[in-house]
């Protein structure tokens, strides 16, 4: 990476980028630079496209138009300078991996050939564990662990190669507010330590609202992008979904009331707790 | 019963296929590990049918059974592979070709004018029956199986894991699930062989599905699935041929039987552990 990039250059810019499936357009003329250590939040209700978003940055969706570029060059799929939390799906019990084992697959897990450690990767892993608090679980099996857990466990192996970017397909979802409070300040941590730049799409933004640097906004085809205060405002919200729509604040929270699409569930306040297997498909 | 000056004469005479059986059972239940994780019991029964009809078509023309039944298992996989990447569509694809598989390949047994002892060992397994230039094949077909499993290990348990963060992380998706495809026919033609097409699983599925019963570690399940599938395989060769019964039983039952000890095993060991906590 040369000086210039170091010194601020966008980690990832989309310019005038189109997206949509037959007749509907997720969005249109989006244009959006994230910056090194930039935390930048996705919202918007279902179907809006903010999961083809990541699809898109991930190098699996083409754009219809504009394009996506990451350090300047237009993303290709598999990049591994991206790191991946996917949305907390638990890991089966009996699946034969331990956590430790679930980390290494972030370090190695690409690589055909024998599956034997090169030097160094057994003490790799070992720090990521450490890096996202899970040393004490390294060797219990994936499948017996808390929805929490496991979600640690992703993030330590989406960092296993100092990604430049992060992006985060709702990894609070169906997480107790404890793990959420958990997996988003490691998340937090790690842009202010490594100036990660980070792409978190969720539907509620109150687990990173004292975190995160702008929003994207989605919906209805188009897009508001700015600071939480900008964005998360009844007329600007009113205007987006175009029909009335109230942002309420109390107690450093915010509760979007109003939202037309009522099967959303955007910004609700209660999760269940993550415990059960198989309780998220 | 026979004697036991008898049984090492016979022992002699069936020396390759008891080496053949044990190479299957050890590479079967390696290739069954990823075949419980990427839950393919049913392709595995799906593709084994087609193998069948494959070596039926391969009989009734007079060429070589080995290679009729690899071009029906093949076909199987990668049709599988191909048309099923998500559980549901595999399933409805599997259920299409099953039955088509099995009664085109009574069919061809049917045409076959034959001895019948041939015909009824495609379906229940007569190792036996299989001639050492055969045997050679399929320890080599196996043995290449093993080979590419193990070269392909990382990315494919990684995508068995969860394929969307393997192909962000770089895994090409696409190719290690249809190689496993392929090595998962090419393991079935085997089996087909020597266990028959109706009791294939015996091999590929019941030794994993054991060893996960009593480990979660990613090194002592495909030690302990193998040594299962390879004891079942030779313990049931060593015990037929001292009497009149087929093969395939006494395999079935061997790996039936360590699959319910596992599960006890597993049990017990949990309680315990759950008692610990």
């Amino acid at each position: 990476m040369d000086d210039e990039q170091r010194e601020g250059g966008d980690v990832l810019r989309l310019e005038n980028a189109s997206l949509g499936f037959g007749e509907r357009t997720l969005w249109s003329g989006l244009d959006l630079s994230v910056k090194r250590g930039e935390f930048i939040a996705v919202l918007g209700p279902n179907g809006s496209g903010k999961t083809s978003l990541l699809k898109t940055v991930l190098g699996q969706q083409a754009l219809d138009s504009g394009r996506a570029l990451l350090g300047g060059a237009p993303v290709r799929s598999g990049d591994r300078r991206i790191g991946y939390i996917p949305q907390q799906k638990l890991v089966p019990p009996g699946t034969p991996l331990r956590a430790r084992d679930l980390v290494a697959l972030g370090v190695n897990g690409h690589r055909f050939g024998l599956p034997l450690p090169r030097r160094g990767e057994r003490e790799r892993v070992e720090e990521l564990l450490a890096d996202v608090g899970a040393t004490s679980y390294a060797d219990r099996p994936v499948g017996s662990l808390s929805g929490g857990e496991q979600q640690r466990l992703r993030v330590g192996q989406a960092l296993a190669d100092d990604p430049v970017l992060l992006l985060c397909d709702e990894p609070l979802l169906s997480l107790d507010l404890a793990h959420q409070r958990g997996v988003s300040e490691l998340i937090d941590r790690r842009r202010r330590e490594h100036d990660t730049a980070v792409l978190f799409v969720t539907h509620d933004i109150n687990p990173v609202l004292d975190k995160v640097d702008r929003i994207l906004y989605l919906a209805g085809g188009r897009f508001r992008e700015g600071t939480p205060d900008e964005v998360l405002r009844g007329e600007v919200l009113s205007e987006l979904y175009g029909s009335p729509v109230d942002v309420f604040r109390s107690h450093g929270r915010v509760v979007v009331v109003g939202v037309p699409d009522a099967q959303t569930h955007a910004h609700h306040t209660h999760h269940p707790p993550d415990e059960r297997p198989g309780a998220h498909a | 019963m026979i004697d036991l000056d008898t049984y090492v004469q016979l022992l002699g005479l069936v020396q390759n296929s008891i080496i053949a059986g044990a190479v299957l059972g050890l590479v079967g239940g390696l290739v069954g590990v990823f075949v419980m994780q990427r839950d393919m019991a049913f392709a595995v029964h799906g593709i084994s049918e087609l193998s069948f009809a494959g070596a039926a078509g391969a009989l009734l023309l007079g060429v070589n059974v080995v290679a009729g039944s690899l071009v029906g298992s093949l076909i199987a996989a990668i049709l599988i592979g191909l048309l099923g990447a998500r559980a549901r569509d595999r399933n409805s694809i599997i259920g299409v070709l099953m039955p088509a598989g099995l009664g085109l390949g009574i069919l061809f047994l049917a045409l076959y004018p034959g001895r019948s002892a041939n015909k009824f060992s495609l379906l229940t397994g007569q190792i036996i029956a299989v001639d050492s230039p055969q045997l050679a094949w399929l320890v080599g077909i196996s043995l290449v199986v093993l080979v590419a499993l193990l070269l392909i290990w990382r990315p494919l348990t990684f995508d068995s894991l969860d394929p969307d963060v393997a192909a962000a992380r770089g895994v090409p998706s696409r190719f290690v699930a249809l190689a496993f495809m392929v090595l998962l026919g090419l393991i079935v033609a085997v089996s087909v062989q020597i266990i028959g097409a109706l009791l294939v699983m015996a091999l590929l599925v019941t030794p994993a599905a054991a060893a996960l019963r009593v480990s979660a570690s990613p090194v002592l399940v495909p030690m302990l699935a193998s040594v299962f599938g390879l004891f079942s395989a030779v313990a049931g060769i060593l015990l037929a041929i001292a009497g009149s019964l087929p093969i395939s039983p006494y395999i079935t039952t061997i790996s039936f039987a360590i699959y319910v000890v596992c599960r006890l095993v597993g049990r017990a060991s949990r309680r315990r552990l759950r008692a610990a906590v």
